[in-house]
């Protein structure tokens, strides 16, 4: 397997530089992950995390309101940002004679950002938060399995327990205070990690980066999140039934794990693998190729790397089948992996996969980036990404039987159903 | 703390498509292979000159059905077993149908290229189609069709190329076809489909990653240097609208919290000598996110999460479409947004600075879009099914940057015309009905969301 090169510095505010050289297009990637997330929202304030990462695409003390997009568009590259659970990444991809752009992009916001914050720029990007909210969750079939499924398996006081994208009442009770403190509080260098990876010189780079960078003040310390540790198994098969505007039950079965990067997470993700991933997976054999109740069958880790972490297994029926009869038959599969166990041409399969993902992952500067900013901000170091396929390949088909009798039993499982809405005089 | 001045660019750095060697068997199948060595992964692709715009009324989704049947089975091996073997080598087989060709591939590890691309032949050129797995195909196609329909967005899609297209043409009714016509399919069609048109003459085999001109033409003898036959379909005649004139079309969907909007009119050929200019015009007025109805209804208006508009480029004139979901409250103002755009974009040349923005975006994003195996050789299968030239890819970025104001202008005065816009809006009818008749600009066509224009009696 390829190892991605990795060289990571330290600059004295704390912000962590992971450099990753390759030539082969004179393209180059840059990648800032802020570790904060939905988790650090506070009470009353569901969807924030969120609606920051779009204030911060509303400029900054010399950028103008969307000029970042198109100073990026305009040199011919791509770029975006995302938020998640407990981080929000920002990333563009250039031309690589334009790299200096994006740090400056980045550095500007990352040290001045509040100058440019006005209360029309928030009450338009609270509007626009609101319709990608009616968008992706209101206005959409099973839409709100997103936000019911962490809810379902967090319990209430847990930072992952609310909704990513907020509650509508939260999004309009956002202030100006709330962007700055916010702010203050999470963009800073101490508490981000900036990666370069694709076409540049790595002594002009870091002379970039101490040039953009280098004169931020560290931050106060990030507030600690509540300690995220929960029993290893939910003791309990949780159920929640949805009676939503579908055409087709759906199912989501989820498994309490341990965190990403715990040696039993890739027995998980194994056996995610065996059980969802493909069509020769036994889920989609027997559900969709032999069964024929259902159209869809896939299996997921959320790859959360705090406390624990979910396997999922989503399964959507063929229209007409009731979800008593999906349910009993994603059951009776779980159930007989726990019976018979994993066969070695099973385990081979997964890895083959995963194998083949691993490499295509990583094909792309961008992607490729992330991927460093994201084992350096959970792991503590970006080479470690380069273990990814080696820590997989070391499951055996023991370690997967294993844990899967401790943990996909009945009293570590989490049902979210969604059944179609009876329609007046139809029986669903 | 003083801030840093914003930097200038470096110099840019060479960038080349990756070189491209064709070679034909004597059977008539062409090659096509672009070395990317960089890392150990092949991406498989072969173009069959059999899509779905092609197809007989009453039989349209033939070629979708075909293309995901042919796993299914393959000489002495049934489908499940040839579903195990290509995830045992890490890969699975792909076969789908695009408006202009039927389409299969897969992406592997160098070590395991051999085997799979050996398996790959054999499910191209001798496929069974087990009854039973045409069946569950065609009633997973049913499956598929009726959750897109219950979806805001699929059913906006599905909608606006039935109202905008006149019965007759392919172009009104799905790629992967309708209820009523998948239905009607079965094993005995879909082996006739197969045997008619897949062959050396119709398939051209794209192979791109970590091998070379050599070792591929020596993998492609081996495995279809004894296949024969296929003949292209007849071309599809030019599609046709459903009506002249503008047309406002509202599609219940009770209490829904938003409007999914459409607003448009049949385009153009992908093979139109206006493709370029066409592109960056589009990219002013909505393929970026800087574009002018992106920036007016998301970061002016907060009417929505985004705005968009693009040219669906097929051999046949595909449909130049708005895309976006409102608000339902702001639905008649987004509407009225939208085709004032579309108007400015006629009225007066873009600056320069508009022009240069998409001419550079599209220019520069060219060596992005192109990191990996997969999207060259989809690349390299589009300019095989439009029949572009040779150096389509060499000359690209010098020629989007040649487009002018003036091009622009002239485009938009050929390709968008707000006089024959169907403007198609699926909300809460009685929130948006009368507000979108009060804008004047024609006579609301108010629909249940099961109207199927393409199927009506």
């Amino acid at each position: 397997m390829m190892r991605i090169p990795v060289e990571t510095t330290t600059l004295p505010n704390g912000l962590r530089v992971i450099l990753s050289r390759d030539h082969a297009t004179p393209v180059v990637a840059v990648n800032l992950w802020y570790h904060v997330g939905s988790a650090n929202e506070r009470e009353g304030r569901t969807g924030f995390a969120h609606l920051f990462e779009h204030m911060l695409f509303q400029g900054s003390a010399q950028v103008a309101a969307n000029e970042h997009f198109e100073l990026v568009q305009r040199a011919g590259g791509t770029l975006n940002g995302s938020t998640w659970l407990d981080r929000t990444n920002y990333y563009e991809t250039l031309p690589s004679h334009h790299l200096e752009l994006a740090l400056w992009l980045e550095a500007d916001r990352m040290a001045r950002l509040l100058p440019a914050m006005t209360q029309e720029k928030l009450d338009t990007q609270r509007d626009v938060v609101k319709n990608e909210r009616r968008w992706s969750v209101d206005n959409q079939p099973y839409g709100t399995w997103w936000e019911r499924l962490p809810a379902l398996c967090f319990p209430p006081a847990h930072p992952f327990h609310h909704s990513l994208i907020g509650s509508m009442e939260h999004l309009t009770a956002a202030s100006l205070d709330d962007v700055a403190e916010f702010f203050r509080t999470y963009y800073t260098p101490d508490n981000a990690v900036l990666t370069i990876c694709g076409d540049f010189e790595a002594s002009a780079a870091r002379a970039m980066v101490e040039r953009q960078f280098g004169a931020i003040p560290r931050g106060n310390g990030r507030p600690p999140l509540p300690d995220l540790t929960l029993p290893p198994t939910f003791g309990e098969w949780k159920r929640e039934v949805v009676e939503d505007a579908v055409v087709a039950p759906r199912l989501f079965l989820a498994f309490r794990i341990p965190p990403a990067g715990d040696d039993a997470w890739y027995a998980a993700s194994l056996l995610g693998a065996v059980l969802g991933t493909g069509e020769g997976s036994r889920l989609s054999r027997a559900l969709v190729r032999e069964q024929q109740l259902a159209s869809e069958a896939t299996a997921f880790t959320f790859d959360l790397a705090k406390g624990s972490d979910l396997l999922v297994c989503d399964v959507t029926a063929r229209p007409g089948v009731a979800a008593a009869t999906l349910e009993a038959a994603v059951v009776a599969e779980i159930d007989r992996l726990l019976r018979d166990g994993v066969t070695a041409e099973e385990r081979a399969r997964a890895l083959a996969l995963y194998e083949t993902a691993w490499v295509s992952g990583i094909q792309s500067v961008g992607a490729r980036a992330d991927k460093l900013s994201q084992f350096a901000t959970y792991r503590g170091d970006a080479a470690l990404v380069n273990d990814e396929p080696a820590r997989h390949a070391a499951v055996g088909v023991d370690a997967m039987v294993d844990f899967a009798r401790a943990r996909l039993q009945p009293t570590n499982r989490a049902s979210l159903l969604y059944v179609p809405r009876a329609v007046a005089g139809v029986a669903a | 703390m003083s801030a840093p001045a914003r930097p200038s660019p470096g110099t840019a750095r060479p960038y080349e498509f990756p070189a491209v060697h064709r070679h034909a068997l004597a059977n008539g199948l062409r090659l096509v292979v672009a070395p990317m060595p960089r890392l150990p992964l092949v991406t498989v692709l072969a173009l069959v000159d059999a899509g779905a715009a092609t197809e007989a009324t009453g039989r349209e989704g033939i070629a979708t059905l075909t293309a995901r049947t042919l796993a299914e089975g393959a000489g002495a091996l049934d489908g499940a077993t040839l579903t195990a073997r290509f995830e045992s080598l890490g890969t699975a087989f792909d076969g789908s149908a695009d408006w202009d060709s039927s389409l299969a591939r897969l992406t592997v590890t160098r070590s395991r290229l051999e085997a799979a691309f050996a398996l790959f032949a054999e499910v191209l050129t001798q496929p069974t189609f087990p009854e039973a797995d045409v069946a569950r195909r065609r009633d997973e196609r049913l499956a598929e069709l009726a959750q897109q329909l219950a979806e805001p967005r699929g059913l906006a899609d599905e909608r606006f190329s039935g109202f905008l297209h006149a019965r007759e043409c392919r172009y009104a009714r799905d790629l992967a076809g309708t209820a009523h016509s998948v239905a009607d399919l079965d094993a005995a069609a879909v082996r006739a489909f197969h045997a008619a048109h897949y062959g050396p003459r119709t398939t051209t085999v794209v192979v791109v990653g970590d091998i070379t001109p050599e070792a591929a033409q020596r993998l492609a003898e081996q495995a279809f240097g004894g296949w024969t036959g296929g003949r292209a379909p007849a071309p599809m005649p030019a599609p046709r609208a459903a009506r002249e004139g503008r047309r406002l079309v509202v599609v219940e969907k009770a209490e829904a919290p938003q409007s999914e909007l459409r607003v448009g009119h049949i385009g153009v050929p992908r093979a139109h000598p206006d493709y370029l200019p066409i592109v960056v015009m589009n990219g002013i007025l909505g393929g970026l996110f800087s574009s002018r109805i992106n920036l007016n209804l998301r970061e002016r208006h907060a009417f929505t999460y985004g705005a968009s508009s693009g040219y669906d480029w097929r051999r046949g004139a595909g449909p130049f479409v708005v895309s976006t979901a409102v608000k339902s409250e702001v639905t008649d103002r987004a509407v009225a947004e939208i085709l004032r755009e579309i108007d400015a974009m006629r009225t007066a040349a873009p600056t320069a600075s508009e022009v240069s923005l998409a001419t550079e975006y599209l220019a520069g994003v060219f060596p992005i879009r192109y990191e990996t195996t997969a999207a060259v050789a989809g690349a390299l299968a589009g300019a095989t099914m439009f029949g572009l030239p040779a150096e389509w890819f060499s000359t690209y970025r010098a020629r989007i940057r040649a487009v002018t104001p003036d091009d622009v202008l002239a485009a938009a005065r050929a390709h968008l015309d707000p006089a024959r816009a169907l403007v198609l809006a699926v909300g809460d009818a009685a929130v948006i009905e009368g507000p979108l008749a009060a804008l004047g600009i024609a006579p609301v066509e108010r629909h249940a969301s099961e109207d199927d224009p393409a199927e009506a009696p």
